[in-house]
C-alpha cells in the first residue's frame, strides 16, 4: 500500500509525519535539530530515502543535513556557500547599495535523476548546486551576476531565492524566483538567466511594470504541462502559458490576492490552490477564517475550501514553502501555519483535518508519496 | 589537554557531551584551539567562525578565566591556566531571548 511522508520545517526544528495511503492516522517524529530554524526539508525523487534539510541559526550559521533513511537519522554535510565571484552590492530597503552577504539556505531542490545532485536557493539571492550529496557546493553565478542584480532589493524576509523549479521536459531549463527581484529562467542549466516578469505590475516600485523588482512569493508548475506556470505574487495571482515569457492575472474572485504559497493538483494541471491573506500589513486570513481557495480552471474562478479549517478567530499565516501535494489518487493537499498546525486534505481540498496542532511556527511542508 | 566548553546547540551538532578535550601542539591560541576543534569535529566548521578568514561569527563570544577574549587577536596566547588545562576555553552564544 502506498504511504506518504510529510516533511515539516519549523522555527524550532524539523518533524517527519508518516501515514499510510488513507492519510487518517499519523506517526509524528521529531523535533530533529531542536531549537534551530529549519527552512526546508525535501526528499530526492531519485531516492526517496535521501532527504536534505536546511538548518540555520542567527548564532551558528548554516548547516545542511542529509538523511539516507527517510529521516530516521541525519548527518551534517557541507555548509560552505561561497559566491563564485566578488559579490558586489544589491539595493537595501532604502535603495542604497548593500553588500551581498550569504545568510541562509531557503530552499533545497533535489534533482530528479541523481540523488547526489541538489540545488540550493540562498539569501542573499544566489543559486548553488551540489553533485556530491551536499558535501560541497558551487554557485551557478550567472543568476546573481545578471546585469539587473545591483537593482534587486530584499523583501520583508530578506533577499531570498526561495523557489527552484526544474523543468521535467527540458533538463536544461530551470526557473528561480527571488523576493524582491522577480522570476528568472535559464535554458542552459543555470549558466545564463533572463528575467521572466513581463505582465507583472507591482505598486511600491518606481516603475510598476519594470523588468525586475517584483516581489514574487512563489511559483508552481504541473510536471505534465511545464510551460504553464502559476505565481503568487506579493499581490496578484498570475499565470503564464509560455514558460514565463508573459503573465496575466488570474486572481478573479479571490477575497484578497495577497498570499504566499501556490500549488497544483498532482493529476489535474488546471486545479490550483492558494491561501488568501488579508494584506501585506495584516498577515492573517480575512475575517479570521482560514480558507484555502481552489480553482479548477487554472485561475480566475475560485472556490473557498473550509471544511475542517477554523472559521473564526484564526490569525495565522501560511508561508511560501508551506504547501505541498501528494500524488495519490485522490490527491492529498497539505499546508502548515505559523501557529504550528499542519493540515491535511486526503480529498483534493474538500475536507481538512490537522495532523498536528502545536508545532513551532511552520516554515515549510513537503510531501513524499512512497510505494 | 585543552578543555573547551561549547554551547548546547554545538554540542548537539558535534554529538559530544560535556567538555571537549583537545591536544594542541605549540603555542595555545584561539586560532590553534579552534583549528584543533574543527579538525576533530568538522561539522563545526562555519558555525563558530567563517570558513576563510576565521572571523568570529557576530553572535559568538569567547571567554576564559573570567575574561572576555572575543576581541583579542586570534594568535594571542591564551591564559596559562587554559594552556595548562586548569581552566576551560568557553565558546558562548551571545545572550539573547529575554
Amino acid at each position: 500500500m502506498s504511504r506518504v511522508r510529510v516533511l515539516v520545517g519549523t522555527r524550532k526544528g524539523a518533524f517527519v509525519l508518516n501515514a499510510d495511503g488513507m492519510r487518517d492516522r499519523w506517526d509524528v517524529s521529531g523535533p530533529f535539530f531542536a531549537g534551530w530554524e529549519i527552512y526546508h526539508v525535501k526528499g530526492s525523487p531519485a531516492d526517496p530515502a535521501r532527504l536534505f534539510a536546511s538548518q540555520t541559526s542567527g548564532w551558528f550559521g548554516q548547516v545542511i543535513q542529509c538523511s539516507d533513511d527517510g529521516g530516521a537519522t541525519w548527518e551534517p554535510v557541507g555548509n560552505q556557500f561561497d559566491y563564485a565571484t566578488e559579490p558586489g552590492t544589491h539595493q537595501w530597503y532604502d535603495g542604497t547599495p548593500h553588500p551581498w552577504e550569504f545568510a541562509r539556505v531557503w530552499h533545497l531542490e533535489p534533482a530528479p535523476g541523481d540523488p547526489d545532485t541538489v540545488y540550493a536557493g540562498v539569501e542573499d539571492a544566489g543559486l548553488f548546486k551540489s553533485t556530491d550529496g551536499g558535501k560541497s557546493w558551487a554557485e551557478l553565478p550567472g543568476l546573481r551576476t545578471h546585469k539587473s542584480g545591483p537593482d534587486w532589493a530584499p523583501g520583508a524576509g530578506g533577499m531570498c531565492l526561495h523557489t527552484i523549479i526544474l523543468d521535467p521536459a527540458r533538463p536544461d531549463r530551470i526557473y528561480a524566483a527571488i523576493s524582491a527581484a522577480g522570476a528568472f529562467r535559464s535554458d542552459d542549466a543555470g549558466q545564463t538567466w533572463q528575467p521572466v516578469n513581463r505582465g507583472l505590475r507591482s505598486e511600491g516600485i518606481p516603475d510598476e511594470d519594470a523588468e525586475v523588482g517584483h516581489c514574487v512569493h512563489r511559483l508552481a508548475m504541473h510536471p505534465a504541462r511545464p510551460d504553464v506556470l502559476y505565481m503568487q505574487k506579493h499581490w496578484d495571482v498570475m499565470r503564464s502559458d509560455d514558460a514565463g515569457d508573459s503573465w496575466r492575472e488570474v486572481s478573479g474572485n479571490l477575497p484578497t490576492d495577497f498570499g504566499f504559497p501556490i500549488d497544483v493538483h498532482a493529476h489535474e494541471p488546471d486545479t490550483i490552490y492558494v491561501v488568501p491573506i488579508t494584506s501585506d500589513s495584516h498577515h492573517f486570513p480575512p475575517e479570521g477564517k482560514l480558507r484555502v481557495y481552489r480553482s479548477r480552471t487554472g485561475g480566475d474562478d475560485w472556490e473557498p475550501l473550509t471544511r475542517g479549517l477554523p472559521q473564526e478567530h484564526c490569525y495565522v499565516n501560511v508561508l511560501r514553502d508551506a504547501m505541498a501535494v501528494d500524488s495519490l489518487d485522490e490527491c492529498g493537499v497539505y499546508f502548515g501555519t505559523t501557529g504550528g498546525q499542519v493540515y491535511a486534505s486526503p480529498d483534493a481540498g474538500d475536507t481538512w483535518a490537522p495532523i498536528v496542532r502545536d508545532l513551532p511556527a511552520v516554515l515549510s511542508v513537503e510531501v513524499q508519496t512512497l510505494s | 589537554m585543552i578543555r573547551v566548553v561549547l554551547p548546547a546547540h554545538l554540542r548537539t551538532l558535534a554529538q559530544v557531551d560535556g567538555e571537549v578535550q583537545l591536544q594542541v601542539d605549540g603555542t595555545v591560541t584561539q586560532r590553534s584551539v579552534l583549528d584543533a576543534l574543527e579538525a576533530r569535529y568538522p561539522m563545526l566548521r562555519g558555525t563558530i567562525r567563517d570558513h576563510h578568514g576565521g572571523q568570529r561569527r557576530a553572535f559568538i563570544r569567547f571567554f576564559a578565566c573570567e575574561l572576555d577574549l572575543s576581541h583579542d587577536g586570534p594568535d594571542t596566547p591564551l591564559p596559562d591556566a587554559v594552556a595548562a588545562g586548569a581552566e576551560p576555553y568557553l565558546v558562548v552564544g551571545a545572550m539573547a531571548g529575554g
